[in-house]
Formats: structure tokens, sequence, C-alpha cells
């Protein structure tokens, strides 16, 4: 009878470990919004990826379809090449375009997806054509003073 | 002329002593492996060990969790409240405690609750010479005592920095969302936007793993080499304090080095 007790007492103790291991994956980490089903790759270059990471999520009017699998860089076109993952059960037409997005002002980057018009659609593994780069800060405010110092040279000369 | 000998010598000395204590633990280690098996055969003699050193030390571990939680959780929003994202107070709290802190303030509290007892225990035996009567009686005392309780503190320890991890999430849940009033679901989101299973949840449990390894075998090893008198089990019991928590601490930077670069 004491044995049994002392098993009972050390199965509760593995059973409460268990339980925060399944607590710590499933509340505070992401195995609840992890896709496990069914998914096909899609390719795509970028001049500039800016702060994009392995699994970014792959966003289409805001709504998470995929996760960036991959970045690598590819030394004959000096681009970043892009590998994502997106669930089979969303199906995009072949002429989408991606663009990276940034999530508020400082927040974290991911890949926006906008659909495009043609009536066929993603194949596994295939590219996606029209890409649009991150926007670099510093390449922004540069337009910027490069801009007005435009405008500054072309109002002496009126 | 002498004087620079003497000098050699002492530092040859201090090697040799350090490479002999090095194989001692080694051979010490490979045996505790090879005796694996048989604990295995006799599974009841690893959860009475489990009921020992795992359900024993619940408490102590569980408490110490929540006030950690508690004080990640108030600290925390004090530092996040200044840049105005006291959202994020979740994934503070829950990254440091699943990558570090849970780990870590396991282990060290372990080496002590846990630790001290094997070795004081192992000791004891030693000094009794019961491990001796155990040889005389054609028991191998590596299989009968040691290596049950290796493994015993092996897999305590992963379950036990789960345990510390989960309430010290609550406590931080409890000061952040309950008493100071972050928003509940901004703490969660934000928690589970930025904690991923794999590189932060599995690894905090691969630590966790690594330092029952590493705080078992240096609680038996210092007990089964301790010199068989009472001064001689106080000053391994001692080590094992001050040796288990620098490995652990040493352990954790050089696995954050290799999982977190």
């Amino acid at each position: 009878m004491q044995r049994k007790s002392l098993d009972v007492w050390v199965g509760l103790f593995v059973l409460l470990g268990a339980i925060a291991i399944m607590f710590l994956a499933l509340k505070a980490g992401n195995m609840s919004s992890m896709s496990f089903g069914p998914s096909y790759a899609l390719a795509a270059r970028f001049d500039n990826i800016g702060g994009l990471k392995p699994r970014a999520p792959v966003k289409s009017a805001g709504v998470v379809v995929g996760r960036v699998e991959r970045i690598a860089f590819d030394d004959k076109t000096f681009q970043a090449q892009v590998t994502m993952r997106i669930q089979s059960e969303f199906q995009f037409p072949r002429d989408s375009s991606a663009k990276i997005l940034t999530s508020g002002l400082l927040g974290e980057q991911y890949i926006g997806l906008e659909p495009g018009g043609d009536v066929k659609n993603f194949a596994e593994g295939e590219r996606i054509k029209s890409t649009q780069s991150a926007i670099v800060l510093e390449n922004l405010i540069s337009q910027f003073l490069f801009s007005k110092a435009a405008e500054g040279s072309g109002g002496e000369k009126k | 002329m002498n004087l620079i000998l003497d000098l050699l010598a002492q530092l040859g000395a201090t090697v040799r002593k350090r490479l002999e204590g090095l194989g001692a633990a080694s051979r010490t280690f490979v045996a505790l492996i090879a005796a694996t098996p048989s604990v295995f055969r006799r599974p009841r003699w690893v959860t009475d060990q489990v009921h020992f050193i795992g359900n024993y030390s619940l408490v102590i571990i569980a408490v110490s969790g929540l006030f950690v939680g508690f004080v990640l959780g108030l600290q925390g929003y004090y530092t996040l409240n200044k840049y105005g994202s006291e959202q994020a107070l979740g994934l503070l709290v829950a990254l440091s405690l699943i990558r570090e802190l849970g780990p870590v303030v396991t282990a060290l509290l372990f080496a002590g609750r846990a630790g001290t007892s094997l070795t004081a225990e192992i000791g004891l035996m030693k000094a009794g010479e019961q491990l001796a009567a155990m040889e005389m009686m054609a028991v191998d005392p590596m299989k009968r005592v040691l290596a049950p309780r290796f493994w015993a503190g092996v897999i305590s320890m992963p379950v036990l920095a789960a345990i510390f991890s989960a309430v010290g999430v609550l406590g931080g849940y409890i000061v952040g969302v309950q008493l100071i009033g972050v928003d509940e679901g901004a703490f969660w989101s934000q928690m589970q936007a930025g904690v991923d299973v794999w590189a932060d949840v599995l690894n905090g449990v691969i630590k966790s793993f690594v330092f029952g390894v590493a705080v078992t075998f240096i609680a038996l090893y210092e007990g089964f080499c301790a010199a068989p008198t009472p001064e001689g089990v106080a000053r391994a019991t001692t080590r094992t304090v001050v040796i288990g928590s620098l490995m652990v601490l040493w352990l954790d930077f050089l696995l954050t080095a290799l999982m977190f670069s």
C-alpha cells in the first residue's frame, strides 16, 4: 500500500511537469498558432529585405497565410532569395506581388502578398515575379534631402 | 636555482592533481553510464529516488518560481513603462524565464536542495562503510546506489525547471495583469508572438537536462570520493554546492552562446 502511494506521488510529479511544458508550449509559446497542415513553397527575389527574418509571417490582407522559411543571398543577381511556405488552403493568382512591409512604426517586418488577376494559381516552388523591397530609412531620408536640395537650387535659378 | 625548481615542481604537481581529478571523475562518469542498463531493468529504484529528489524539491521550486515571476513582472513593468511599451511585459517575463532564469535558478536551487542531500547521504554511507559492505555482498554500489540517484536527478531537473518557468509566467501574469493592469490580451498575444516552441521552449528543456546531468553527477561524485570522516562529508557537501553552482553558470553561458547566437 505504501509502495503504491509513493508511485502515485511520483506519477503526479511527472504529470505536473508535463502540464508545465504543455502550458509553456501552448499558452506562452506559438505552438497553437503553428500550422502543421499541408503547405507549398514560393520563392521571391528582393533587392533589399531590410530586417526580414526567417519565420517572419507572410500576410495577405493582414491575415497570416504562411511563414518565411529561408533567406539566402544570390551572388549572380546580387539579390536576396527568400523562400516562404504558404498553407495549401490559400491559393494565389500567378501574377500576385510580394512587398516587404513593417507592422507599426518600428515593429517587425513581414511579407505582404497582393493578389493579382491571373486565372492560374501558383504551383509548388514557383517564383513571385513582381516584388517590392523593404523601405530603408536612410535611403528615404537621403532621397528627401536630395529632393529638397534640388528644389532649393531650382528656386535660385528663377 | 632551487627556488625555480621548487616552483616548477609545484606547478607540475598542481597540473598533475587536476588531471588526476578529471580522470577519476571521467572514469566514474563512464562507470555510471555503463551501470545504466541494470537501472532500467529495475525502474522501482529510480522512482524511489525521483520521489526523494523531485517531489520534495517541488515546493521550494514552485514558490521560488512564483516570486521570481512577481519580481520580473514588477521590475519589467517599471522599465517598459518608461518607453510606453508595457504590452511587451508578457514577452519579457516569458522569454527571460524560459530561456535563462528557469533552468539556471532551478539548477542552483536543485544543487542546494537535492545535491547536498545526495552528497551527504552517499558520503555517510561511505563513512559508515555501507558501500564496502555492499561490495562484500557482491552488490555493485555503482549500480545499486549511484546510478538510480543519477537518473532520478536527470529526470527530475527538466520537470522542475518546466514547473518553475510555468509558475513564474503565472506570477508575472498575476502582478502584471491582475495587480498593475496591463492589458490581458496584449500580455498573452505578445508572448505567443515572441516565444518560439523549438528555439526557446525546447532549448530551455535541453538546458535544464544538461544542468541536471552536471549537478547530479557532481553531487554523487563528491559524495563517492568524500573522505570517510565527518569533516570529509562536510567538505564534500560544501564542494557540491560551490562546484555545482559554478558549473551551472559556466555551462549556461556556453549553452546560451551556442543556442541563441
